[in-house]
């Protein structure tokens, strides 16, 4: 007997039969098969195995009659051994594989965001009311650190090296063509044109019809090299070295050859049904001298006019990495946290390697500021940005912008059902199954991003304007401005903030 | 309780200043009567000076005034400063007895030069070597704190009321053809000399009047360049920053407040191109360097007085002029009450440096 057969569901799948009226909508709707009608008959039947609460089928249902629940069958379990570790157990007794997750970890790491609190200007100096003064978010993304020069009339001249000009200092993070569709691919790129900032590529290259949006593309190269030829560098305003991912650091890029079809493969210039497989390290990286070499081919090859960044994941020692990268002509680093998101990764890495962004951007910040180096590089955070306080706290750690994948996701549809590795998703946005793909309107989804990041605007212009402080500039690193709570002595000192009361 | 330095205190403010153009002298007394109408923009937890031409006999030399906190900090000190200087003059500052005026310190001066030998050994740049020694003394040497330290120009400043220090520090014996002052508010009583305004490094001398936000961000950013941030106060990091981007980077003063106070990005590109060009390329690469919140500052250098507000304009600032003479101050009150005849009385915009500068070669 299958070991799986003899292991509850996760979840129930509870059907109002008052209200059924047998449509099988749901039958339709459902990208993971769970509901059918049996055989012969009008009657709805459900394989509640295969349910991952994606919550399409309820939503969808025109008589309300289902809903999705937390399975009630009790299972044996205790403080250390929980259902979900002997699911996976059951699961690898009868595959023998590795387990595979899709996006951020589920485990219980601790938030930093929420262990820190804003300020706010008081009596001795004025708050600032974003409704009636001017409230600056623009952000240059890349070297500043300049010579002063003058012409021989004593003007300054300026040659600072190229940047990225971003109204607002929030990156959608790098998602690939592949693992997401087509559709959100073109509401990101739209997006990103409409708010004055930047999407990612990822590494699945840039589908044709997407190079007008290059002036908002930041162009991946990542260690498979997918899609990546002289056109493709050509069309982004950016080229990133994708090196590691917050949620799986270490190793490369999976992406099922089921995914891998029509303008996918040709895309990433690969076979049609192969397994999209990026190495674990770049091949031509195998030391910090190298990722010079890489850096500067990419600059020859787009003239000089681009800014390169350098992805990384946030591993122990990222301070020192990251040094190294901004020593290497990189022009932006980006660092992703433990908890950031992916496609598809192995459950283990995703969940186990890595540190949280928070204490990764202050590490790396304040390293950098040692060095006497932090304006020789741009710094992204990413990895968990969940609303525009994280953002506010992420810059005044350090940070000059930050990235989102998942809360971009949310806004297109996503319901957090950890199953985008499975290449089913209901809403279309983390599959290539025709039918699926179909269902997002990218019209619809690029409304849905430009209104989330212009109301996160909004509403760091809100915190800021609080703190008295009218320039995001002034925000940056301003490590003042944040107190942490219920924090050891050693994360207050790695965070660099005091605790509040103090 | 915490001394200044060890934790930041907010603090309002009351300052003035005053030069003439053609290089004839003010008497510090002058600067003691206008600051002391505006007695209730201070609560009696700071008061300063700076005084500009004041050294003539001197001018070629740097002129350090030290405050120690008792004789073993006084010797430690004077032994370092006579392994780097050759000490043409020392003395006590003299000062009367003052009724508000308690707890003083030893306030000593000195008139040096770096010894040669010494100089060319590290280095370094004449100014460079000076503001190496006084970040030494003032972040290493307990008990010894160097206040004033340019040529032909000096800091003056205690715990007290401004009119009081001014007394304190006999002032009405002082002639200059610059000065500045300052009376502070401060929220919470540290009771610290050093702690008092202006903050001067090398000529450089700042009195201000506000409390930035962009605080952390300006210190954590000029600490790269080898400044320490000891006493957390604005005075001392918008100090260092006009050091760091004008004897540095060699920005011109407009240049540098073009940096402190950015005009909006609205604003800039309104500008004319070749404008436009210089304001953005020194907002993209002093970024950091904006400063927000509400300020009013006074810059002394050789030569000259800047004064500049934040560039919405959060603090009262005029500025009035009678023939070659130019008084700033927080309030206008201050200016009649030593010179009630003005050609012109005007308010900077937010923003905009106004820069004042003696007559070349008088």
């Amino acid at each position: 007997m299958s070991l799986m057969n003899t292991f509850p569901s996760r979840f129930e799948v509870v059907r109002d039969m008052d209200k059924c009226i047998a449509c099988g909508r749901c039958v339709v709707e459902c990208g993971h098969g769970v509901h059918r009608f049996v055989k012969g008959t009008k009657k709805l039947a459900a394989d509640e195995r295969r349910c991952v609460n994606c919550y399409r089928c309820v939503a969808a249902c025109p008589t309300g009659a289902l809903k999705i629940i937390p399975n009630r069958q009790a299972v044996n379990e205790s403080s250390n051994w929980s259902a979900a570790n002997r699911r996976e157990i059951a699961l690898q007794a009868e595959s023998g594989g590795v387990l595979l997750s899709g996006m951020g970890t589920v485990k219980n790491y601790p938030l930093y965001w929420d262990k820190l609190l804003i300020n706010a200007a008081q009596v001795t100096n004025p708050s600032i009311d974003p409704l009636r003064e001017p409230m600056e978010t623009r952000t240059y993304l890349g070297r500043s650190a300049a010579e002063i020069r003058r012409d021989g009339s004593g003007r300054l001249i300026s040659d600072l090296p190229p940047h990225l000009t971003l109204e607002t200092p929030i990156l959608f993070a790098a998602m690939s063509y592949g693992a997401i569709s087509y559709p959100c691919h073109e509401a990101l790129a739209r997006a990103a044109t409409e708010l004055g900032t930047f999407y990612n590529t990822g590494e699945g290259g840039l589908h044709p019809d997407l190079y007008r949006y290059g002036a908002h593309t930041i162009v991946q190269v990542a260690s498979g090299r997918f899609g990546v030829h002289r056109r493709y560098l050509e069309a982004g305003a950016a080229v990133e070295i994708k090196i590691g991912q917050g949620a799986k650091p270490g190793i490369g890029g999976h992406l099922a050859g089921a995914k891998n079809v029509g303008d996918i493969s040709r895309t990433r210039m690969i076979p049609e049904g192969t397994d999209a497989i990026s190495p674990a390290p770049h091949h031509d990286i195998y030391s910090i001298e190298d990722l010079r070499q890489l850096v500067y081919s990419l600059k020859e090859a787009t003239r000089y006019e681009k800014p390169v960044l350098v992805k990384i994941a946030a591993v122990h020692n990222v301070a020192a990495i990251a040094s190294g990268i901004a020593r290497s002509g990189a022009d932006i680093i980006v660092i992703d946290g433990l908890r950031g998101g992916t496609g598809a990764a192995p459950t283990q890495t995703r969940d186990n390697v890595g540190i949280p962004i928070e204490l990764a951007l202050a590490a790396v910040d304040a390293r950098l500021r040692e060095e006497g180096i932090r304006n020789h590089v741009g710094l992204v955070a990413s990895g968990t940005i969940r609303n525009s306080a994280d953002i506010v706290k992420a810059i005044a750690l350090g940070a000059d912008a930050v990235a989102i994948g998942t809360a971009a996701l949310i806004a297109m549809g996503c319901h957090m059902c950890h199953s985008c590795h499975t290449g089913n998703c209901s809403w279309g946005i983390c599959t290539q199954r025709p039918e699926l793909v179909r269902r997002l309107d990218p019209d619809e989804a690029k409304a849905h991003l430009v209104n989330l990041v212009t109301a996160w605007t909004r509403e760091i212009k809100e915190l800021m304007g609080g703190m008295g402080i009218n320039s995001i500039e002034a925000l940056r690193g301003n490590r003042l401005m944040l107190r942490g709570v219920g924090l050891t002595d050693a994360e207050l000192r790695i965070l660099g903030v005091r605790h509040a009361g103090e | 309780m915490q001394k200044e330095g060890q934790v930041r205190i907010p603090s309002g403010c009351a300052i003035v200043g005053a030069i003439d153009r053609s290089g004839g002298t003010i008497c510090g007394g002058d600067m003691v009567r206008a600051i002391a109408v505006m007695h209730d923009r201070s609560n009696g937890l700071g008061g300063g000076f700076a005084g500009y031409g004041i050294y003539p006999q001197y001018k070629d030399l740097y002129a350090f005034h030290i405050f120690y906190a008792g004789s073993s900090a006084k010797e430690t000190c004077e032994r370092f400063l006579e392994k780097h200087f050759d000490i043409v003059n020392l003395s006590k500052i003299p000062t009367s007895p003052h009724p508000r005026v308690t707890d003083a310190p030893l306030i000593w001066r000195y008139f040096m030069a770096p010894l040669p030998n010494k100089l060319a050994r590290c280095q370094l740049d004449e100014r460079e070597y000076v503001v190496r020694c006084v970040t030494r003394i003032n972040t290493q040497m307990k008990g010894a704190h160097v206040f004033s330290s340019g040529k032909n120009m000096g800091a003056f400043k205690a715990v007290g009321y401004p009119e009081d220090v001014g007394e304190f520090y006999r002032l009405d014996e002082y002639e200059g053809y610059a000065w500045t002052a300052h009376g502070r508010y401060p929220t919470n009583t540290p009771g610290w000399w050093g702690g008092a305004h202006p903050f001067a490094l090398l000529d450089y001398s700042v009195v201000h009047n506000g409390e930035i936000s962009s605080y952390d961000a300006n210190r954590r950013f000029i600490e790269m360049y080898g400044y320490k941030c000891t006493l957390q106060t604005d005075t001392e990091v918008i100090t260092y920053i006009i050091d760091y981007l004008v004897r540095r980077r060699g920005l011109t003063l407009e240049e540098a407040a073009n940096v402190m106070a950015a005009p909006f990005w609205t604003t800039i590109a309104q500008q004319e191109p070749e404008r436009r060009e210089r304001l953005t390329f020194l907002r993209q690469a002093f970024g950091s360097l904006l400063l927000t919140g509400p300020f009013s500052i006074l810059v002394g250098f050789t030569g000259g007085l800047m004064a500049l507000n934040d560039r919405l304009k959060l603090r009262s600032m005029v500025i009035g002029e009678a023939g070659s003479r130019v008084y700033i101050s927080s309030e206008e009150s201050a200016i009649r009450a030593v010179w009630p005849d003005l050609d012109r009385v005007w308010a900077p915009r937010g923003g905009e440096a106004a820069i004042f500068t003696v007559k070349e070669g008088a």
